[in-house]
């Protein structure tokens, strides 16, 4: 293959690696926001927490192996592999779980703004938690301090050259378990009654009330959901580039909040699309034009789009009712 | 007539306000001198945000980018005119009239910035404009980083420290008459019907794009200002100073004091500002106190410290119903 | 037009606001002079400015550990001319503004002796003014940025660093570059955020290009990302020869996996920034053959480090990087300026630093040069085993 082919076939591949992330992430955004018109800037911590988690549980279920060790064979490991990625769900899906039963619920119905300050407090109070020096007397090193851990390596890793091009079975299986989670989702919100309450209580709570709806649950349902998925990212992410703090969360989150409002916020698909979109851009920006301005040019693109179709790609133009 | 009022009210409280700054500055410690700078710069952010957040109901989530054009332009007018001296004055005299000019230079550039920003942006709404404004304070900063005359990520250094009480004090006393002033204009009329009910205020015949763009350019004009004291208040500006993360703190502010409460910006900005100060003693665990607070005073007032009234008028009934 | 009363305010106050004396402490420090020396056997206080929290806080914790370890060595020691040496925190969160009142208060109300601190330049570039202002000597352990202690080419009087400076360190590695490894090609890869990796690369470039070598392509990222694979790749099309890459070892584990995942088998350069165990734990294997320049070996085998090394591990739980090193010598030379100034005023031991000579620290002997800058060698490093391995000393020109 041509040189430039090779490369113009890594960045894509590099591209939609990331983007992968940012659509995982995404998807508790626009879930969450879908049901209560709220923009959980907590987000991207619960996602650092879903990385703890799995560092943590990874500690306890793959014990660092002595060098010369056999490896555990593959169905071993991809045991290990699911259980802690299930078990850093479980974990998130009760922080989410949390953090809307204490602060976000007794502000529901006020002013829109007043629980993004609850939702900036409860990220700080994670992020600033988590940089603190670990107490003496917990079983494992909690909080971890401010300073970089490394996470374990849940599978062996393959890397393949195609033609030049470096894949390995990560971004593979990365891109698998995104694009299942995001059918599963689908399938959840149009061919399940929580999914269809969902729908309803997206659509006018009061109503949905009135109908019989359980307003609380579904949306505790929905916050437990959209946690878990950052979990999941949490972990797609730390396997490849292993390597998690306090602050981990920050960028990703923001990022994945710019994908969100791009794919339309509060819509599952355009999650999907505005994060792998977000992904691709951002590589192809960063390879072929100076890297430097990477995030102007990636915030420039989110621009032009919402000046020509404010509602994201995705969204449903919203009708103004006076 | 009508000017000459408008025109003793805007003054007025200035002139009150001249004997008793420099009385403060007399008295005043270093420390407690540096503390008050802080907070006076606090408070004209988020006054001034208060003028599109609470007023308008437009979320900005921008405003640490206005800050920073009024930062770097006020700091290349005194960098440049480091050597000017006017000639009928005496040295300290000559650098006060350069800085004001300075000051003057960054509110300009950064209401320039508010309008080229606010132009395109202001037609979206809600979480949309939220995330364009980010974004723009995002692309500054990035365009910040990548100049060198403008320092680079290093920032520009040895700024003269020409920040003072008398000038945060005065720039103060000018935000929130300038909010208050505006509130009370048909101006501010019209923002208070755009932050109820756009559709409605449209119907009524208000310009609302108009409006919108007239309050986001004041907004980012008095951010300016502040960047502009700042850069001169630490001698050093760098871009890292107005990211994201300044802008979030500017609206914790302004919807922790009550949104749409000028008493109230100026109560949480002055607040928030002293209790990180007071909770230094606690090292690293004076963030998670913090966040804790924020949680606890939202929970516990949900309105925001004042709602929508003001200091001045405890006993008014809501002038409105909930904030955007 | 109703818009232009909102103008006149704002006029008048520009107006007033002109009418501000210039710098108005400056009356306010000649009035109340600097610290005044405790009585004997008070405590003398050792402020310290450090960003225990944000994006930066990992330096800060392992600065505030090892000035920690050396003062705790020296009061075990019987203290400074018979005073016990206490050390006071503040946290400024990685933000300028932060460090700026932070070293005003531990200046002014906790009347410290000397303050210790930034990191990062931008911060201490902040707190240099105060020091200079309320006559407290202020040593930076690592800001490494020229403009710290010489602005204007006028020397802040009470600013102090005991780390050399980016010029030498770029210059260092773009000679070791050339003339050891024989390398005509380089990549730069470097974070466009911080202003100690653009110095670094900047400078490595000037001193590369002028003795003869191409740089072939300079590509930026930014502190927190965490995929960089767009910048290699188009790093990897200029088939370079080396790849400089002078951030921080949180950035630069991941960086060097992945060069690796992408098929790149060149060797790494990079700075001090490197100096981290995690570096080696968690770019595991990734950046064996890579080159670093350094203060200073935790592999050496004098004893004076190893004793430091064990101590610190000891008391800690791990290897000290860099940062730890430099806090260390940091506060080391602040109480043995101390020890030696004729009294315990600013001035007195401002002038003790000054003339600080072949002070036998951790990272290097040290002297204080006439920009109160820190003379000493600097060290370049192999990544051996995951280890930094000793390769050659290059003094200051």
């Amino acid at each position: 293959m041509p040189a430039r082919l090779v490369e113009l076939l890594q960045h894509l591949v590099n591209g939609l690696s990331v983007g992968t992330i940012y659509a995982l992430i995404a998807l508790g955004y626009t879930m969450v926001y879908g049901v209560l018109k709220l923009i959980n800037f907590a987000h991207g911590d619960v996602y650092m927490v879903g990385a703890f988690s799995g560092y943590y549980l990874a500690g306890r279920l793959v014990p660092e192996r002595a060098a010369g060790a056999p490896p555990p064979g593959l169905a071993g490991a991809t045991l290990q592999a699911a259980l802690v990625t299930l078990g850093a769900m479980a974990v998130c899906a009760l922080l989410g779980l949390a953090i809307e039963r204490f602060a976000y619920r007794p502000l529901r119905g006020r002013a829109r703004l007043t629980s993004l300050i609850t939702a900036i407090g409860v990220s700080l109070l994670l992020e600033y938690g988590f940089q603190l020096q670990p107490i003496r007397g917990l079983p494992v090193a909690f909080p971890p301090g401010p300073t970089p851990r490394f996470f374990p390596e849940l599978l062996p890793r393959a890397d393949w050259s195609l033609g030049g091009v470096s894949l390995s079975n990560y971004d593979v299986i990365g891109l698998a378990v995104a694009v299942a989670l995001m059918i599963g989702l689908q399938l959840v919100v149009y061919r399940t009654r929580f999914g269809t309450a969902m729908r309803a209580v997206s659509f006018d709570p009061k109503v949905a009330a009135l109908m019989g709806i359980p307003v609380d649950r579904i949306i505790a349902g929905t916050f437990a959901l959209g946690s878990a998925l950052a979990a999941a990212a949490a972990i797609l992410n730390a396997v490849p580039r292993p390597q998690i703090h306090p602050l981990f969360g920050l960028l990703p989150g923001l990022k994945a909040f710019v994908a969100a409002v791009l794919g339309g916020i509060g819509s599952v698909p355009g999650a999907m699309v505005g994060g792998l979109a977000l992904g691709l851009a951002e590589e192809l920006v960063a390879g072929y034009t100076a890297s430097s301005f990477k995030d102007a040019i990636a915030f420039t693109v989110l621009i032009l789009v919402l000046l020509f179709r404010p509602d994201g790609l995705f969204g449903r133009a919203r009708v103004e009712k006076v | 007539m009508r000017r000459l009022r408008s025109l003793a009210l805007a003054v007025l409280p200035l002139a009150v306000a001249l004997p008793l700054l420099l009385g403060l500055r007399a008295v005043a410690g270093p420390y407690l001198t540096i503390v008050l700078l802080d907070v006076g710069v606090n408070v004209i952010l988020a006054v001034s945000l208060q003028v599109v957040n609470g007023f308008t109901g437009q979320f900005s989530l921008g405003h640490a980018g206005f800050m920073s054009v009024g930062a770097y332009t006020a700091a290349k007018v005194t960098l440049g005119l480091a050597d000017v001296q006017l000639a009928f004055l005496p040295t300290a005299a000559s650098d006060a009239v350069v800085f004001a000019g300075a000051l003057a230079a960054g509110m300009a550039a950064a209401a320039l910035a508010g309008l080229l920003v606010g132009l395109p942006s202001l037609r979206l709404r809600g979480d949309y404009l939220a995330i364009v404004t980010l974004g723009f304070g995002e692309i500054i900063r990035s365009v910040i980083e990548n100049s060198p005359w403008l320092g680079g990520a290093l920032g520009l250094t040895s700024l003269p420290l020409e920040t003072g009480v008398v000038g945060v004090g005065l720039a103060v006393v000018a935000t929130v008459v300038m909010a208050w002033r505006l509130l009370r204009s048909t101006q501010g009329r019209a923002l208070l019907a755009i932050r109820e009910d756009e559709v409605a205020a449209e119907a009524m015949g208000v310009d609302t794009t108009g409006y919108k763009v007239r309050a986001f350019v004041i907004s980012a004009a008095f951010a300016g200002l502040a960047g502009g004291l700042v850069a001169h208040l630490i001698g050093s500006i760098s871009p890292g100073n107005f990211g994201f993360v300044r802008s979030m703190e500017i609206v914790v502010m302004v919807v922790l004091g009550g949104l749409g409460s000028i008493s109230g910006a100026v109560v949480a900005a002055a607040g928030l500002t002293v209790a990180l100060e007071l909770l230094r003693e606690f090292q690293a665990y004076r963030m998670v106190a913090y966040a804790l607070l924020l949680i606890v005073v939202m929970l516990a007032r949900p309105q925001g410290l004042l709602g929508t009234r003001e200091l001045w008028e405890p006993w008014r009934r809501r002038r409105t119903g909930g904030a955007a | 037009m109703r818009g232009a009363r909102g103008v006149a305010p704002v006029a008048i106050l520009l107006a007033l606001a002109a009418c501000e004396r210039k710098r108005p402490a400056e009356g306010v420090a000649a009035a109340a002079p600097a610290a005044a020396a405790p009585a004997p056997g008070q405590p003398l206080l050792l402020g310290h400015v450090a960003s225990l929290t944000g994006n930066e806080a990992t330096f800060g914790d392992s600065t505030e550990k090892g000035i920690r370890l050396a003062v705790d060595e020296r009061n075990a020691g019987g203290g400074v001319a018979g005073h016990p040496v206490a050390i006071r925190t503040y946290d400024d969160q990685g933000k300028p503004e932060e460090a700026a009142i932070v070293a005003t208060r531990l200046a002014v109300e906790d009347r410290a002796q000397v303050l210790l601190g930034e990191v990062a330049s931008k911060r201490s570039l902040a707190m240099a003014p105060i020091a200079d202002r309320y006559q407290v000597p202020m040593v930076t352990p690592s800001s490494t940025n020229p403009k710290v202690t010489v602005e204007n080419d006028q020397v802040h009087p009470y600013v102090f660093r005991v780390c050399f400076i980016d010029p030498f360190q770029g210059g260092v590695m773009a000679r070791f570059a050339r003339q050891t490894l024989h390398l005509s090609r380089v990549a730069v890869l470097r974070d466009v955020g911080n202003d100690y990796s653009v110095g670094l690369a900047d400078f490595f470039l000037a001193r590369f290009r002028a003795l003869g070598g191409e740089v072939v392509d300079d590509e930026s990222y930014k502190a927190g990302d965490q995929d960089f694979k767009a910048q290699l790749t188009a790093i990897k099309a200029h088939r370079p020869e080396a790849i400089y890459v002078p951030g921080y070892y949180t950035d630069v584990a991941l960086i060097a996996r992945q060069a690796r995942e992408l098929g790149m088998a060149q060797p790494l350069l990079g700075g001090d920034g490197w100096d981290s165990a995690k570096l080696f734990e968690i770019s595991r294997g990734a950046l064996e053959g890579s080159y670093f320049s350094d203060h200073y070996s935790a592999e050496d085998p004098s004893p004076a480090i190893q004793g430091f090394v064990s101590r610190y591990r000891t008391r800690f739980g791990a290897v000290p990087d860099s940062m730890a090193a430099m806090g260390y010598d940091a506060a080391r030379i602040a109480m043995d300026a101390m020890a030696r100034a004729r009294d315990l005023t600013g001035p007195a031991i401002r002038d003790a630093l000054a003339a600080t000579r072949g002070f036998a620290g951790i990272t290097g002997t040290i002297s204080i040069d006439a920009h109160h800058d820190a003379v000493k060698p600097a060290v370049v490093l192999q990544v051996v085993n995951g280890a930094g391995k000793f390769v050659a000393a290059v003094q200051p020109d």
